[in-house]
């Protein structure tokens, strides 16, 4: 770990810094966010075939499916010729803990190697201070903004999932979605101070704008949670466009935010030192921190149900809850906790279909994802668990089936629910 | 009869079949269930167009199901109806008080409960193929499915089979076929193994009981299969239910959910709409073709053309001649050479699962060829049957192939640096560096069998390898398959012909992805010059032309392709046996061969706990030999008090010293022996025996005692050591313990070595697991408390705040001094295992022996899991080590370029460095499949052995291995050292 390439003063004025894609909108923003403190940044958006190609061709093929494809998309882009590869750094997010995601930044720097960029910096965006580079810091007002990215993109993804299957003009969701994400990206990108203040009229403003301008139908549609590995849950890239798909069968998506990730991960440092007493001063940090968030999203929710008829999130420590008798917080590597809690928390909160996402061989996944799937339903006899690998060899036809299965499931219920008729499959 | 009453269509279009249900006035009219070749829309028009009379001028309501209905349900705007949700209708119409379905089809496997709200499963990704899959073991065994199905029913015994996958269970199928195990045992462990998939994939730890139907045509068709899953289901007959539809259930199910729709159609429209169903858009990717026209392909073959040896024709030549047979895993190949090492004879053929009786009938042709003038002087034998075929005609040598084939490339070209080896079952590839082989890399399980499933697949279109590999070279668009493992190729294969691709675009895709496996996944290259300047590639799958032409485009560089590149091995063999020749050969004489006559008898071997499975092969002249042993003791030799140190057999024996124990309290707590507890299985034990409590270990692990746990694992794709935990459990509490025992370690114990010390998630949180997935717990006390062993204090009161809960109160203070005791218990075993590691060192050093860590994780060492493999070592000359026996000697902790998270991994790291200091050491790691944090450190371990001049050699283990691949794997690594020790490397 020694001789990694740092990312200097000097490179932050003249580098340019590639992100990952995994959340289209959370990333636009986060990314002007970066821009306003001095760094050019550009969000790639590669996709497709030759990006899992170079995936496959740098990276361990056993390695998990998303570190293919971040580093897939980060060679892809490299090899586009569209960068100076002498001025071009990446920059990964890494959570440390127990779980091979760990590794990415690692991993990420095996494959530049590999693929004959040595010299390209790999940033570590991380709060656990595990890699420091000289050349970027997360000052105060920079973790400010990137966390109003993670809010606004966590508000626009909830109103686009509850809008977009009862939208009356095709498109006409995204398109809002789209004036909005400019507008955020404007003002997050702009060097005027934000204050919270203005966020939460931000907040208001969208919510009405979506429930008074946006016409939706009040057709009964089947709800479809989704919860999983962080970046096969969140990225197209990773799902194969699953949203879209389930969209297009006529159903409504409901997944939980990334601040809710977020939250788990401050926690973390919060439950150690209450089962192993383990530092004490840095569980204090982010006892504080935690509750910050906590308040903050509390917050919303407020908004939520001020300004608009829209589902509002749910209180986290509602989810938190929710795993009593199932499995303990101490479970913490990868998703940990939080993918069961969000299991429950969806069926308790009506959503009784639940696709659980996970990349091939993901070892987390074996105890919180297919290891709590028994005895969640055994308690909540005619819930619909599904759980989809996604790899890069893996058939979309049979992913596919398997969704289909649910959707069928879901579509007898609701339609004995309403009129003891069956519906048209579509 | 007038027809004017609604007719009722279900159509059901699986990966490989089609079935139609036509119901008219609640009467069944007609049915049928018939192969469709990937010709969907022409197959069901062509069975429709057979019920224009039965149908008339009635409406028609429809429904469409199957995962190749799926598309042209959507094309032809028809209704469409998931499977397992027909079938359910099906149940729910015709068999209401069934509990349990279990439905096997061509490629998915479904089970579905009714009771308690309808829980309907199909496999996941990796299980893929169940008809399939029967179909392809057939072919294997070089049967038809009613054949082998017949034959299951006269086997005597079944073995083991990997159920995991299909790729995994050939591997175990293969070396069982050429130990000459008799084909109706195979066929049934086949069934057998189809069976424990589905349980294991599906029922995730439901119980499949109750009453149970059995749907789909495996299930209609093989009796075989039935009995089976009778067996293993213990079912008595009254609760199983074959009905007669079964083959046809999700086609009546269609029919029934489609009487609940409104639509109707005439005969006519249905017709015009699927007959004008174009697929929408596909979802295949298409690739450059292989060659663009047919003079590019002509200066390729001109170019490959001058790769040729010398032939001679035998009836022209007297004099000494030298034979090599090379008896792989589906075929088997000999070559007769001349002095000269021209080439007299050759022959290549697949071994139709008796690779004995084919090289009988081919020395008899040999003989007959050589007449008088030709003496053969020195017989060699490489491959998987090596040691069955040298036993059998008493060959004068038998060689290992990886020297067999470096062999043969030197000859080709001196100069050879890379050398690419695809055969039927493996993919094989060294590196040379100064006249040596300086690493090896051999594909695991999951790259198993590209080669011959090429061949299989073509076969099953009705071609010969050679013609289906001429139809891709030229093919437009290629498509993409994908390159994890056959298994996927096979359903990306189905999902390329539902879009409409040719054979030869299927033909020229295959031929990438069994190039781009070999690449990524065996070589784990990035570019050409990772390889080197002069390639030689070689084995059968080279033959094609498609496979070359893929391999140099991929590679960006011109390779060496002898035309002889199927009997590479066979030549190396010849030319072994040349250089090695006496006088005369030992081989059978023609007079002996006459009177040869070869037997085989499956059965168990009693000579230690491992209880292998043993072939006896019987040969006419009384000689015997033995396959299938772990050890030597099976071998029929006398018990060996082999006197080399093996840290491994060390292990086990400090760990049979925690005898189990009364205890003053009447209460015993129960410790499973896997997973974390073959590291800390010292400490608990002390600990709750210095608590007064009778303590009792599990024991080590076997084959009945992972089955015992088997129902209840909710993920097939977890590690098997994690799997055989249920196994554990089971033992525990059928031996009465009042409480079991395994904590929740989030970290591990800190060494201090590393930037963390994690376990990684499985070992760490698996309790989770068990206490969700396994009824039997709720009888007993499970303890899983999430603690630390890193603070005393902190565990102390976790220990006693969660033995309190339990038993009611309990002294904190002799908790305390308990914890202390284990403590020191614990550091006092590790003293001892790492003074051992020393002198084991110091012992190999002394006796100038070569020393081995085969290291992997603590669990390793159980004998179900590990396989005996450190036996096996010790058998071949090493002395063995572990790597937390070592790992203190290397001179500085290693600093990996990746983040050293994890106390076991850490521990790997300091044992390479430790191998690379020491010049008579090295290293083999074991990996359990499915093991996502070795994805890291075998890159890690690899990359600090080879900078440091060492050899590296990896070994994956599962739930059976095959030890025939793994014994080719340490004999490679001997020999590779022993040649760079004659080399002066």
């Amino acid at each position: 770990m020694e001789d990694r390439i740092l990312f200097t003063k000097q490179m932050k004025k003249d580098y340019t810094i590639l992100l990952p894609n995994m959340l289209p909108m959370h990333f636009k923003i986060m990314s002007a966010a970066l821009q306003t403190y001095g760094y050019k940044t550009v969000l790639l958006e590669n996709d497709g075939h030759d990006v899992i190609e170079c995936g496959l061709k740098y990276t361990h093929n056993d390695t998990c499916y998303p570190a293919l494809l971040v580093i897939g998309q980060f060679i892809d882009a490299l090899q586009s010729g569209r960068y100076d590869l002498n001025k071009t750094a990446v920059m990964m997010t890494q959570t440390g803990g127990g779980c091979r995601a760990s590794n990415y930044i690692a991993l990420i720097r095996k494959a530049l190697k590999k693929a004959g960029f040595p010299q390209v910096p790999v940033i570590s965006l991380n709060v656990a201070g595990l890699e420091k580079n000289p050349g970027f810091r997360i000052t105060l007002g920079l973790g400010k903004r990137i966390l109003y990215g993670v809010y606004y993109g966590d508000l626009l993804m909830s109103l686009v999932n509850q809008c977009r299957p009862y939208e009356i003009t095709p498109g006409a969701t995204q398109a809002m979605a789209d004036k909005w994400v400019a507008r955020l990206t404007a003002e997050v990108g702009s060097k005027k101070p934000i204050s919270y203040r203005s966020v939460r009229k931000n907040y208001a403003a969208i919510l009405q704008d979506f429930d008074r301008n946006l016409p939706r139908t009040a057709a009964r549609k089947v709800r479809v949670g989704i919860v999983g590995e962080i970046f096969v849950k969140f990225a197209p890239i990773g799902n194969n466009h699953l949203e879209d798909f389930l969209v297009g069968e006529g159903a409504e998506t409901v997944m939980a935010g990334l601040q809710d990730f977020l939250m788990y991960t401050v926690n973390t440092a919060v439950v150690d030192y209450r089962l192993y007493g383990m530092k004490r001063g840095k569980a204090a940090v982010m006892r504080f921190a935690y509750n910050f968030l906590h308040k903050k999203q509390l917050d919303f929710i407020r908004l939520y149900k001020e300004n608009s008829s829209f589902t509002p999130p749910t209180d986290f420590e509602r989810t938190r809850a929710a795993i009593e008798g199932y499995i303990s917080e101490g479970v913490q590597m990868g998703e940990g906790w939080l993918l069961t809690a969000e299991m429950l928390e969806l069926i308790e909160s009506g959503v009784k279909n639940v696709v659980c996402t996970q990349p091939f061989g993901c070892l987390p996944n074996h105890i919180v994802g297919k290891g709590m799937m028994k005895v969640i339903r055994e308690h909540h006899p005619g819930v619909n668990l599904v759980a989809i690998d996604y790899d890069s060899s893996a058939s979309r036809i049979n992913q596919e089936n398997r969704l289909k299965l649910m959707l069928a499931g879901a579509n007898r219920v609701m339609a004995e629910e309403e009129a003891g008729a069956y519906p048209l499959a579509k | 009869m007038k027809k004017t009453s609604l007719a009722l269509l279900g159509i059901d279009i699986g990966s490989t079949t089609a079935k139609v249900v036509l119901e008219q006035n609640g009467v069944i009219t007609y049915q049928c269930y018939e192969r469709h070749f990937s010709q969907v829309r022409s197959k069901t028009l062509e069975i429709l167009s057979r019920l224009k009379e039965l149908i008339g001028d009635a409406p028609v309501k429809v429904a469409i199901s199957g995962s190749a209905g799926l598309g042209l349900a959507a094309a032809a705007e028809l209704p469409f109806v998931q499977e397992v949700f027909a079938t359910g209708e099906t149940v729910r119409h015709l068999q209401p008080d069934t509990n349990v379905v279990v439905e096997l089809g061509g490629e998915d496997a479904k089970v579905i409960f009714f009771d308690g709200g309808t829980d309907e499963r199909m496999n996941g990704s990796c299980a893929g193929g169940t008809g399939a899959f029967i179909d392809q073991m057939a072919t294997l065994l070089d049967l038809s499915v009613e054949e082998m199905d017949r034959l299951s029913l006269e086997a005597e015994r079944v073995y083991p089979i990997a159920s995991r996958c299909g790729v995994f269970a050939k591997t175990d199928i293969q070396p069982l076929l050429n130990q000459g195990a008799a084909k109706a045992d195979i066929a049934a462990s086949i069934f057998r193994a189809v069976v424990n998939q589905t349980i294991a994939g599906l029922a995730q730890g439901r119980r499949i009981t109750g009453k149970v139907m059995f749907l789909g045509g495996p299930l209609s068709f093989n009796m075989g299969l039935r009995k089976q899953f009778l067996h293993v289901l213990k079912l008595e007959p009254e609760n199983a239910i074959f009905p007669d539809y079964a083959r046809v259930s999700v086609a009546l199910g269609a029919a029934i959910y489609a009487s609940s729709l409104q639509e109707t159609y005439t005969y006519s429209e249905l017709i015009d709409r699927i007959s004008s169903a174009t697929a929408a858009g596909t979802n295949t990717v298409t690739l450059e073709p292989l060659f663009y026209s047919e003079e590019e392909y002509n200066a390729f073959a001109a170019r490959h053309a001058k790769a040729t040896l010398p032939e001679r024709d035998p009836a022209q030549y007297s004099g000494d001649a030298y034979l090599g047979i090379d008896c792989g895993s589906t075929t088997t190949k000999l070559l007769l050479m001349s002095e000269g090492k021209e080439i007299l004879y050759t022959y290549y053929s697949s071994n139709k699962g008796n690779p004995v009786h084919i090289v009988k009938e081919q020395l008899e042709a040999i003989y007959a060829l050589c007449g008088e003038r030709i003496r053969i002087r020195g017989t060699a034998v490489t491959g998987y049957g090596e040691e069955l075929i040298r036993h059998a005609f008493h060959l004068d040598h038998g060689l290992v192939e990886t020297m067999a084939h470096f062999t043969a490339a030197k000859h080709f070209n001196p100069d050879v640096d890379f050398i690419l080896d695809i055969g039927g079952q493996d993919i094989k590839c060294f590196q040379i560096k100064n006249g040596a082989i300086d690493s090896i890399m051999l594909n695991e399980a999951c790259s198993s069998g590209c080669g011959s499933f090429i061949e299989t697949f073509a076969r099953g279109l009705g071609y010969e390898a050679a013609e289906f590999a001429r139809l891709g070279l030229f093919a437009k668009a290629p498509v993409d398959l994908g390159s994890r493992c056959t298994v996927f190729m096979n359903s990306s294969v189905k999902q390329a012909q539902k879009d409409g691709a040719t054979v030869g675009d299927i033909s020229a895709g295959l031929s990438v992805s069994v190039v781009k496996n070999a690449i990524y996944k065996v070589i784990r290259a990035g570019s050409a010059d990772e390889l080197g300047k002069n390639i030689v590639v070689q084995g059968g799958t080279f033959h094609s032309d498609a496979v070359l032409r893929s391999f140099e485009r991929e590679l960006g560089r011109p390779v060496i392709r002898p035309a002889i590149a199927g009997l590479m091995g066979a030549l190396g063999a010849a030319i072994y046996a040349q250089k090695n020749a006496d006088i005369a050969s030992s081989v059978l004489s023609a007079e002996e061969l006459q009177s040869f006559q070869h037997t085989s008898k499956a059965t168990v071997c009693h000579g230690c706990t491992n209880r292998c499975n043993i072939t006896v092969n019987t040969f006419a002249d009384g000689g015997r030999y033995i396959s299938g042993n772990k050890c030597e003791k099976g071998a029929g030799l006398r018990p060996s008090e082999n006197p080399l140190p093996n840290l491994h057999a060390f292990k086990r024996e400090r760990l049979e010293q925690l005898v189990p124990t009364e205890g003053t309290r009447g209460l015993t707590i129960g410790l499973p022996l896997a997973l974390g507890m073959y590291e800390l299985g010292v400490f608990w034990y002390t600990l709750f025996c210095e608590l007064g409590f009778g303590v009792r270990l599990s024991g080590f692990s076997s084959r009945k005692l992972y089955a015992k746990g088997q129902y209840s694992i909710p993920s097939d794709t977890a590690c098997y050591p994690a799997k055989i935990m249920h196994g554990h459990i089971e033992a525990l509490i059928e031996a009465g313990v009042d409480a079991i025992f395994y904590p929740c370690l989030t970290r591990n114990v800190d060494e201090g070595v590393s930037d963390n010390h994690y376990n990684c998630p499985v070992v760490a949180y698996y309790p989770e697991v068990l206490e969700h997935n396994m009824d039997s717990l709720a009888g007993v006390k499970f303890l899983y408390p999430y603690v630390t062993v890193n603070a005393e204090r902190q565990l102390a009161r976790e220990i006693h705040a969660t033995l309190q809960d339990a038993f009611g109160p309990i002294d904190l203070g002799s908790v305390k001094q308990a914890v202390r005791a284990a403590g020191r218990a614990y550091a006092r075993h590790m003293a001892s295992l790492r003074e051992e590691g020393e002198r084991a060192v110091r012992y190999a050093t002394e006796q100038k022996k070569r020393l081995m860590v085969l290291c992997g994780r603590p669990y390793h060492i159980d004998p179900e899991i590990g396989h005996g493999i450190d036996k096996l070592a010790t058998s071949l000359g090493f002395v063995v080590v572990t790597e937390d026996a070592v790992a203190h000697l290397a001179s500085h902790p290693v600093r990996p370029k990746v983040l050293n998270q994890w106390t076991y991994h850490a521990r790997l790291y300091n044992a390479a460095r430790f191998v690379t200091e020491q010049k008579n050491a090295e290293l083999v790691q074991l990996v359990s499949f499915g093991c996502g944090i070795d994805a890291i450190t075998t890159d890690e371990v690899r990359e600090l052995l080879e900078a440091g001049g060492k050899l590296y050699t990896q070994i994956k283990i599962d739930e059976i291995t095959n030890l025939g691949a793994v014994t080719i794997r340490l004999r490679s690594l001997l020999g590779a050292l022993e040649q760079q020790e004659k080399e002066g490397v």
